[in-house]
Protein backbone atom coordinates (compact mmCIF):
# COMPACT_ATOMS: atom_id res chain seq x y z
CA UNK A 1 0.00 0.00 0.00
CA UNK A 2 0.89 3.66 -0.63
CA UNK A 3 -0.50 6.49 1.08
CA UNK A 4 -0.30 9.54 -1.01
CA UNK A 5 -3.00 11.43 0.03
CA UNK A 6 -1.12 13.26 3.18
CA UNK A 7 -2.65 17.09 1.72
CA UNK A 8 -5.92 15.58 3.64
CA UNK A 9 -3.81 14.44 6.76
CA UNK A 10 -1.03 12.97 7.00
CA UNK A 11 0.08 8.99 7.70
CA UNK A 12 1.69 7.84 9.35
CA UNK A 13 2.34 9.80 12.37
CA UNK A 14 6.13 10.42 13.31
CA UNK A 15 7.40 7.68 15.99
CA UNK A 16 6.57 8.81 19.29
CA UNK A 17 2.87 10.45 19.07
CA UNK A 18 0.24 7.44 19.18
CA UNK A 19 2.99 6.94 22.21
CA UNK A 20 2.20 10.14 24.00
CA UNK A 21 -1.62 10.08 23.24
CA UNK A 22 -1.60 6.60 25.37
CA UNK A 23 0.44 7.41 28.20
CA UNK A 24 -2.22 10.57 28.37
CA UNK A 25 -5.60 8.62 28.66
CA UNK A 26 -3.18 6.30 31.11
CA UNK A 27 -1.06 8.34 33.35
CA UNK A 28 -2.52 11.27 33.11
CA UNK A 29 -5.94 11.93 32.16
CA UNK A 30 -6.83 15.21 34.12
CA UNK A 31 -8.74 18.18 32.47
CA UNK A 32 -5.91 20.89 31.61
CA UNK A 33 -6.84 24.05 33.66
CA UNK A 34 -9.71 23.32 35.60
CA UNK A 35 -7.81 22.05 38.97
CA UNK A 36 -4.41 22.43 40.81
CA UNK A 37 -3.73 18.80 41.58
CA UNK A 38 -0.98 17.00 40.13
CA UNK A 39 -2.43 15.23 37.03
CA UNK A 40 -3.68 18.74 36.16
CA UNK A 41 -1.27 20.49 36.44
CA UNK A 42 0.62 17.82 34.35
CA UNK A 43 -2.19 17.95 31.92
CA UNK A 44 -1.56 21.74 31.39
CA UNK A 45 2.19 21.21 31.56
CA UNK A 46 1.78 18.69 28.06
CA UNK A 47 -0.74 21.58 26.98
CA UNK A 48 1.53 24.21 27.46
CA UNK A 49 4.62 22.45 25.93
CA UNK A 50 2.78 21.79 22.97
CA UNK A 51 2.44 25.55 22.71
CA UNK A 52 6.08 25.75 22.87
CA UNK A 53 6.66 23.43 20.57
CA UNK A 54 4.18 25.25 17.78
CA UNK A 55 6.15 28.47 18.83
CA UNK A 56 9.71 27.21 18.13
CA UNK A 57 8.37 25.38 14.64
CA UNK A 58 6.82 28.50 13.62
CA UNK A 59 9.00 31.55 15.09
CA UNK A 60 6.59 33.02 17.19
CA UNK A 61 7.80 34.71 20.05
CA UNK A 62 4.59 33.98 23.25
CA UNK A 63 3.57 30.40 23.94
CA UNK A 64 0.30 32.56 25.53
CA UNK A 65 -0.44 33.89 21.35
CA UNK A 66 -1.47 30.49 20.53
CA UNK A 67 -4.54 29.52 20.34
CA UNK A 68 -6.07 26.19 20.29
CA UNK A 69 -8.78 25.15 18.23
CA UNK A 70 -10.07 21.95 16.42
CA UNK A 71 -8.83 22.52 13.14
CA UNK A 72 -7.13 24.99 11.13
CA UNK A 73 -10.84 26.46 9.70
CA UNK A 74 -12.22 27.10 13.02
CA UNK A 75 -8.81 28.86 13.55
CA UNK A 76 -9.42 30.67 10.26
CA UNK A 77 -12.92 31.31 11.27
CA UNK A 78 -11.98 32.62 14.66
CA UNK A 79 -9.70 35.34 12.81
CA UNK A 80 -11.99 35.92 9.92
CA UNK A 81 -15.38 36.53 11.66
CA UNK A 82 -13.71 37.87 14.95
CA UNK A 83 -12.06 40.74 13.35
CA UNK A 84 -14.18 41.42 10.37
CA UNK A 85 -17.30 44.75 11.14
CA UNK A 86 -19.55 45.61 8.85
CA UNK A 87 -17.55 48.31 6.29
CA UNK A 88 -14.14 46.55 6.17
CA UNK A 89 -12.39 45.32 3.17
CA UNK A 90 -10.83 42.00 2.85
CA UNK A 91 -8.30 40.83 0.04
CA UNK A 92 -7.35 37.56 -0.57
CA UNK A 93 -6.45 34.54 -3.56
CA UNK A 94 -8.14 32.78 -5.81
CA UNK A 95 -6.19 29.40 -4.61
CA UNK A 96 -7.89 29.61 -1.10
CA UNK A 97 -9.40 26.64 0.51
CA UNK A 98 -12.91 26.74 1.50
CA UNK A 99 -12.24 26.60 4.57
CA UNK A 100 -11.35 30.63 3.61
CA UNK A 101 -13.26 30.98 0.79
CA UNK A 102 -16.84 30.25 2.62
CA UNK A 103 -16.54 32.53 5.45
CA UNK A 104 -15.57 35.14 3.19
CA UNK A 105 -18.53 34.60 0.80
CA UNK A 106 -21.18 35.37 4.17
CA UNK A 107 -19.49 37.61 5.80
CA UNK A 108 -19.96 39.24 1.82
CA UNK A 109 -23.33 38.78 2.80
CA UNK A 110 -23.62 40.49 5.40
CA UNK A 111 -21.49 43.66 4.04
CA UNK A 112 -17.85 42.94 4.55
CA UNK A 113 -16.15 43.18 0.92
CA UNK A 114 -13.99 40.79 -0.19
CA UNK A 115 -11.86 41.23 -3.19
CA UNK A 116 -10.60 37.74 -4.85
CA UNK A 117 -7.11 38.61 -6.74
CA UNK A 118 -6.60 36.12 -9.18
CA UNK A 119 -3.68 33.76 -9.79
CA UNK A 120 -2.31 33.15 -13.22
CA UNK A 121 -3.33 29.45 -14.96
CA UNK A 122 -0.04 28.38 -14.05
CA UNK A 123 -1.10 28.96 -10.22
CA UNK A 124 1.29 32.08 -9.25
CA UNK A 125 0.15 34.54 -7.46
CA UNK A 126 1.58 38.42 -8.17
CA UNK A 127 1.95 39.93 -5.10
CA UNK A 128 1.90 43.68 -6.96
CA UNK A 129 -1.54 42.29 -8.08
CA UNK A 130 -2.50 41.53 -4.35
CA UNK A 131 -1.23 45.69 -2.95
CA UNK A 132 -3.16 47.19 -6.24
CA UNK A 133 -6.50 45.27 -4.33
CA UNK A 134 -5.40 47.21 -0.94
CA UNK A 135 -8.05 50.01 -0.41
CA UNK A 136 -7.96 52.62 2.41
CA UNK A 137 -10.49 50.76 4.24
CA UNK A 138 -8.74 46.71 4.23
CA UNK A 139 -8.39 45.40 7.13
CA UNK A 140 -7.21 41.91 6.27
CA UNK A 141 -5.20 40.34 3.70
CA UNK A 142 -6.03 36.34 4.28
CA UNK A 143 -3.44 33.73 1.91
CA UNK A 144 -3.05 30.47 1.39
CA UNK A 145 0.81 29.54 2.08
CA UNK A 146 0.02 26.72 -0.14
CA UNK A 147 -2.59 25.56 -2.60
CA UNK A 148 -3.74 21.91 -1.78
CA UNK A 149 -4.94 21.59 -4.94
CA UNK A 150 -1.33 21.88 -7.26
CA UNK A 151 0.77 22.51 -4.62
CA UNK A 152 2.18 26.28 -5.37
CA UNK A 153 3.36 28.31 -2.94
CA UNK A 154 2.13 31.83 -2.58
CA UNK A 155 4.29 35.10 -1.88
CA UNK A 156 3.69 35.01 1.64
CA UNK A 157 6.99 37.43 2.76
CA UNK A 158 6.16 39.30 0.19
CA UNK A 159 2.62 40.10 0.99
CA UNK A 160 3.49 40.71 4.75
CA UNK A 161 5.88 43.19 3.52
CA UNK A 162 3.34 45.11 1.72
CA UNK A 163 0.64 44.86 4.60
CA UNK A 164 3.22 46.60 6.62
CA UNK A 165 3.25 48.81 4.51
CA UNK A 166 -0.26 49.66 4.24
CA UNK A 167 -0.87 48.67 7.92
CA UNK A 168 -3.17 45.84 6.88
CA UNK A 169 -3.39 42.62 8.71
CA UNK A 170 -1.90 39.36 7.18
CA UNK A 171 -3.95 35.83 7.84
CA UNK A 172 -1.60 32.90 6.20
CA UNK A 173 -3.64 29.82 5.98
CA UNK A 174 -0.91 27.01 6.31
CA UNK A 175 -2.49 23.63 6.58
CA UNK A 176 -0.17 22.64 3.73
CA UNK A 177 2.83 24.37 4.62
CA UNK A 178 3.23 23.82 8.60
CA UNK A 179 5.94 21.48 9.11
CA UNK A 180 6.68 20.64 5.53
CA UNK A 181 8.36 24.07 4.34
CA UNK A 182 10.23 26.96 6.94
CA UNK A 183 7.93 29.44 8.45
CA UNK A 184 9.17 32.24 10.20
CA UNK A 185 6.18 34.13 11.54
CA UNK A 186 8.46 37.10 12.52
CA UNK A 187 10.50 37.58 9.67
CA UNK A 188 7.55 37.00 7.35
CA UNK A 189 5.66 39.55 9.31
CA UNK A 190 2.55 37.04 9.63
CA UNK A 191 0.00 38.69 12.32
CA UNK A 192 -2.48 35.82 11.89
CA UNK A 193 -0.66 32.42 11.42
CA UNK A 194 -3.81 29.40 11.44
CA UNK A 195 -2.04 25.90 11.53
CA UNK A 196 -3.24 22.36 11.44
CA UNK A 197 -1.78 19.63 14.04
CA UNK A 198 -2.79 16.82 11.76
CA UNK A 199 -0.94 17.40 8.43
CA UNK A 200 2.72 17.76 7.98
CA UNK A 201 3.19 18.70 12.03
CA UNK A 202 2.35 15.18 12.70
CA UNK A 203 -0.54 15.47 15.48
CA UNK A 204 -3.61 13.77 15.54
CA UNK A 205 -7.03 14.92 13.64
CA UNK A 206 -9.09 17.54 16.06
CA UNK A 207 -5.85 19.36 16.79
CA UNK A 208 -4.98 22.83 15.27
CA UNK A 209 -4.64 26.64 16.29
CA UNK A 210 -4.22 30.24 15.39
CA UNK A 211 -0.98 32.23 16.72
CA UNK A 212 -2.16 35.44 17.06
CA UNK A 213 0.60 38.24 16.71
CA UNK A 214 1.70 41.24 18.64
CA UNK A 215 -0.45 43.91 16.07
CA UNK A 216 -3.38 42.28 17.05
CA UNK A 217 -5.56 43.21 19.73
CA UNK A 218 -7.26 40.78 21.11
CA UNK A 219 -9.58 42.37 22.43
CA UNK A 220 -10.51 43.72 18.40
CA UNK A 221 -11.18 40.07 17.98
CA UNK A 222 -14.46 38.55 18.99
CA UNK A 223 -14.53 34.57 20.20
CA UNK A 224 -16.14 32.37 18.30
CA UNK A 225 -17.53 30.73 21.47
CA UNK A 226 -17.72 31.54 25.14
CA UNK A 227 -17.88 29.65 27.95
CA UNK A 228 -15.79 28.38 31.09
CA UNK A 229 -11.87 28.64 30.87
CA UNK A 230 -10.57 27.59 33.95
CA UNK A 231 -9.75 31.53 34.89
CA UNK A 232 -11.45 34.91 36.39
CA UNK A 233 -14.09 32.13 37.66
CA UNK A 234 -15.59 34.77 39.40
CA UNK A 235 -16.72 36.18 37.10
CA UNK A 236 -19.80 35.41 34.34
CA UNK A 237 -17.66 37.20 31.58
CA UNK A 238 -15.34 35.89 29.37
CA UNK A 239 -11.61 36.60 30.49
CA UNK A 240 -10.11 38.90 27.73
CA UNK A 241 -6.58 37.70 28.19
CA UNK A 242 -4.79 35.22 25.43
CA UNK A 243 -5.35 32.59 25.19
CA UNK A 244 -7.81 31.81 27.22
CA UNK A 245 -10.45 34.45 25.41
CA UNK A 246 -10.47 32.16 23.04
CA UNK A 247 -10.25 28.89 24.34
CA UNK A 248 -13.95 27.65 26.27
CA UNK A 249 -14.90 24.44 27.28
CA UNK A 250 -12.23 21.52 28.05
CA UNK A 251 -9.16 21.24 25.51
CA UNK A 252 -8.45 18.40 23.58
CA UNK A 253 -5.22 17.17 25.74
CA UNK A 254 -4.81 14.08 24.42
CA UNK A 255 -4.81 15.61 21.22
CA UNK A 256 -2.73 17.91 21.83
CA UNK A 257 -0.33 15.73 23.80
CA UNK A 258 0.48 13.80 20.27
CA UNK A 259 0.81 17.31 18.65
CA UNK A 260 3.83 18.36 20.98
CA UNK A 261 4.98 14.64 20.17
CA UNK A 262 4.79 15.44 16.85
CA UNK A 263 5.91 18.95 16.18
CA UNK A 264 9.16 17.81 18.69
CA UNK A 265 10.05 15.11 16.45
CA UNK A 266 9.97 17.24 13.52
CA UNK A 267 11.97 20.11 15.05
CA UNK A 268 14.60 17.01 15.69
CA UNK A 269 14.43 16.25 12.29
CA UNK A 270 14.57 20.26 11.01
CA UNK A 271 12.00 21.11 8.64
CA UNK A 272 15.08 22.15 6.05
CA UNK A 273 15.88 17.96 5.66
CA UNK A 274 11.72 17.33 5.41
CA UNK A 275 11.50 19.96 2.79
CA UNK A 276 14.45 19.11 0.96
CA UNK A 277 13.31 15.40 0.90
CA UNK A 278 10.20 16.37 -0.34
CA UNK A 279 11.60 18.56 -2.61
CA UNK A 280 13.76 15.51 -4.33
CA UNK A 281 10.42 13.56 -4.30
CA UNK A 282 7.83 16.24 -5.95
CA UNK A 283 10.72 16.96 -9.00
CA UNK A 284 10.53 12.97 -9.93
CA UNK A 285 6.95 12.90 -9.63
CA UNK A 286 6.40 15.80 -11.39
CA UNK A 287 9.09 14.92 -14.14
CA UNK A 288 8.17 11.27 -14.48
CA UNK A 289 4.41 12.04 -14.91
CA UNK A 290 4.68 14.71 -17.51
CA UNK A 291 7.19 12.08 -19.63
CA UNK A 292 4.16 10.09 -20.11
CA UNK A 293 2.42 11.41 -23.31
CA UNK A 294 -1.59 11.30 -22.26
CA UNK A 295 -0.92 13.11 -18.20
CA UNK A 296 -1.31 16.69 -17.81
CA UNK A 297 0.40 17.79 -14.66
CA UNK A 298 -0.81 21.47 -13.47
CA UNK A 299 0.75 24.10 -11.32
CA UNK A 300 4.25 25.60 -11.88
CA UNK A 301 5.87 22.32 -12.67
CA UNK A 302 8.64 23.19 -10.65
CA UNK A 303 9.29 21.48 -6.75
CA UNK A 304 11.42 24.30 -5.90
CA UNK A 305 7.55 26.43 -6.32
CA UNK A 306 5.81 24.04 -4.42
CA UNK A 307 4.62 21.26 -2.10
CA UNK A 308 5.02 17.83 -2.17
CA UNK A 309 1.24 17.76 -4.11
CA UNK A 310 1.29 17.35 -7.25
CA UNK A 311 -1.87 16.93 -9.20
CA UNK A 312 -2.56 15.73 -12.91
CA UNK A 313 -5.15 14.11 -15.10
CA UNK A 314 -5.21 11.09 -17.53
CA UNK A 315 -5.97 11.83 -20.98
CA UNK A 316 -9.44 10.24 -21.57
CA UNK A 317 -10.25 8.75 -17.77
CA UNK A 318 -12.18 11.04 -14.73
CA UNK A 319 -9.86 11.67 -12.03
CA UNK A 320 -12.63 8.93 -10.10
CA UNK A 321 -11.74 6.40 -12.56
CA UNK A 322 -8.36 7.08 -11.82
CA UNK A 323 -8.43 7.19 -8.70
CA UNK A 324 -10.60 3.99 -8.06
CA UNK A 325 -8.11 1.91 -10.81
CA UNK A 326 -5.25 3.11 -8.76
CA UNK A 327 -6.56 2.13 -5.41
CA UNK A 328 -8.06 -1.26 -6.88
CA UNK A 329 -5.25 -2.51 -9.06
CA UNK A 330 -2.45 -0.77 -7.60
CA UNK A 331 -2.92 -0.28 -3.91
CA UNK A 332 -2.45 3.54 -4.44
CA UNK A 333 -4.42 6.07 -1.92
CA UNK A 334 -4.45 9.52 -3.10
CA UNK A 335 -7.47 11.70 -3.29
CA UNK A 336 -9.39 12.67 -6.69
CA UNK A 337 -12.01 15.08 -7.74
CA UNK A 338 -12.63 18.61 -7.01
CA UNK A 339 -10.55 19.76 -3.56
CA UNK A 340 -12.59 22.09 -1.69
CA UNK A 341 -11.51 25.33 -3.62
CA UNK A 342 -13.43 25.81 -6.54
CA UNK A 343 -11.62 28.97 -7.34
CA UNK A 344 -7.72 27.32 -7.93
CA UNK A 345 -9.57 24.26 -9.90
CA UNK A 346 -11.42 27.38 -12.52
CA UNK A 347 -7.98 29.42 -12.33
CA UNK A 348 -5.95 26.15 -13.77
CA UNK A 349 -8.60 24.65 -15.70
CA UNK A 350 -9.60 21.92 -14.06
CA UNK A 351 -13.27 22.91 -13.14
CA UNK A 352 -15.32 21.01 -12.69
CA UNK A 353 -14.05 17.36 -13.11
CA UNK A 354 -11.18 18.22 -10.86
CA UNK A 355 -8.02 16.18 -10.71
CA UNK A 356 -6.14 13.41 -9.58
CA UNK A 357 -3.87 14.61 -6.55
CA UNK A 358 -0.92 12.37 -5.17
CA UNK A 359 -0.10 14.12 -1.78
CA UNK A 360 3.29 12.85 -0.49
CA UNK A 361 5.17 13.82 2.64
CA UNK A 362 8.80 13.17 4.54
CA UNK A 363 8.05 9.33 4.88
CA UNK A 364 7.12 8.56 1.47
CA UNK A 365 10.36 7.58 -0.80
CA UNK A 366 11.52 7.65 -3.99
CA UNK A 367 10.66 3.84 -4.46
CA UNK A 368 7.09 4.92 -3.89
CA UNK A 369 7.41 7.30 -6.32
CA UNK A 370 8.80 5.13 -9.35
CA UNK A 371 5.98 2.67 -8.54
CA UNK A 372 3.28 5.20 -8.12
CA UNK A 373 4.66 6.46 -12.37
CA UNK A 374 5.02 2.59 -13.34
CA UNK A 375 1.22 2.50 -12.44
CA UNK A 376 -0.18 5.69 -13.78
CA UNK A 377 2.08 4.70 -17.10
CA UNK A 378 0.28 1.73 -17.00
CA UNK A 379 -3.45 2.60 -16.90
CA UNK A 380 -2.35 5.66 -19.44
CA UNK A 381 -1.71 2.77 -21.39
CA UNK A 382 -4.62 0.95 -20.93
CA UNK A 383 -6.78 3.70 -21.99
CA UNK A 384 -4.94 4.40 -24.97
CA UNK B 1 10.16 25.23 53.52
CA UNK B 2 7.69 25.53 56.24
CA UNK B 3 3.99 26.80 55.50
CA UNK B 4 4.54 29.99 57.16
CA UNK B 5 7.18 31.16 54.68
CA UNK B 6 5.53 31.12 51.60
CA UNK B 7 4.13 33.48 49.01
CA UNK B 8 2.29 33.00 46.24
CA UNK B 9 1.88 34.54 43.11
CA UNK B 10 -1.66 35.09 41.08
CA UNK B 11 -1.42 34.50 37.43
CA UNK B 12 -4.11 35.37 34.97
CA UNK B 13 -4.45 31.72 34.29
CA UNK B 14 -2.89 28.21 34.73
CA UNK B 15 -0.97 28.86 31.18
CA UNK B 16 0.55 31.58 32.79
CA UNK B 17 1.35 29.78 36.01
CA UNK B 18 2.94 27.28 33.68
CA UNK B 19 4.99 29.95 32.15
CA UNK B 20 6.09 31.41 35.52
CA UNK B 21 6.76 28.10 36.38
CA UNK B 22 9.58 27.58 33.45
CA UNK B 23 10.62 31.17 34.18
CA UNK B 24 11.16 30.44 37.46
CA UNK B 25 13.02 27.32 37.30
CA UNK B 26 15.27 28.38 34.59
CA UNK B 27 15.99 31.18 37.09
CA UNK B 28 16.66 28.98 39.98
CA UNK B 29 13.82 29.63 42.17
CA UNK B 30 11.83 26.65 43.76
CA UNK B 31 8.27 27.18 42.96
CA UNK B 32 5.43 24.51 43.39
CA UNK B 33 1.95 25.11 41.33
CA UNK B 34 -0.98 25.24 43.67
CA UNK B 35 -4.56 26.02 44.01
CA UNK B 36 -5.27 29.49 44.49
CA UNK B 37 -6.20 30.58 48.61
CA UNK B 38 -9.60 31.27 48.47
CA UNK B 39 -9.25 34.09 50.67
CA UNK B 40 -6.81 35.69 48.16
CA UNK B 41 -9.17 35.06 45.12
CA UNK B 42 -12.25 32.78 44.10
CA UNK B 43 -10.06 31.56 40.63
CA UNK B 44 -10.48 27.63 40.36
CA UNK B 45 -7.07 27.34 38.76
CA UNK B 46 -3.90 27.90 39.48
CA UNK B 47 -1.04 30.22 41.47
CA UNK B 48 2.59 29.39 41.82
CA UNK B 49 3.82 29.47 45.33
CA UNK B 50 7.61 30.42 46.21
CA UNK B 51 9.53 30.84 49.71
CA UNK B 52 8.57 34.95 51.04
CA UNK B 53 12.41 34.76 50.73
CA UNK B 54 12.60 34.46 46.83
CA UNK B 55 9.50 37.08 46.57
CA UNK B 56 11.42 39.82 45.15
CA UNK B 57 13.92 37.73 42.92
CA UNK B 58 10.49 35.87 41.54
CA UNK B 59 9.28 39.08 40.58
CA UNK B 60 11.95 40.20 38.79
CA UNK B 61 12.27 36.69 36.43
CA UNK B 62 8.72 37.07 35.83
CA UNK B 63 8.76 40.63 34.66
CA UNK B 64 11.91 41.14 33.21
CA UNK B 65 10.20 37.97 30.36
CA UNK B 66 7.06 40.39 30.27
CA UNK B 67 5.05 37.98 32.51
CA UNK B 68 2.00 39.82 33.63
CA UNK B 69 0.95 38.80 36.86
CA UNK B 70 -2.43 39.55 39.12
CA UNK B 71 -0.27 40.07 42.50
CA UNK B 72 2.10 38.36 44.98
CA UNK B 73 0.93 38.02 48.60
CA UNK B 74 2.22 36.49 51.57
CA UNK B 75 0.46 33.13 52.40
Amino acid sequence: MIYFDNAATSWPKPPGVVEAMVHFMEQVGANPGRAAHRRAVESGRIVYEAREAVCELFHAPDPLRVVWSKNVTEALNLALRGLLRVGDHVVTSSLEHNSVMRPLRALQRSGIEVTVVPCSPQSVLNPADVEQAIRPHTKLVALNHASNVVGTLLPVAEVGAICREHDVLLLVDTAQTGGAYPIDAQADQIDLLGFTGHKSLGGPMGTGGLIVGERVDERQMEPLERGGTGSHSEYEVQPDFLPDVYESGTLNAVGLAGLRAGVRWVLSQSVDRIRAHEVALTQRLIDGLRSLPSVIVYGTLHADLQIATVSFNVVGMEPSEVGLCLDDEYGILCRVGLHCAPAAHKAIGTFPDGTVRFGLNGFNTMDEVETALAAVEELARDIQ
Amino acid sequence: MTPETYAVILVYSTSYALRAEKLLHRAAIECKLVPVPRHLSSNCGVCVRIARSDRELAQQALESAGLEIEGVHDI
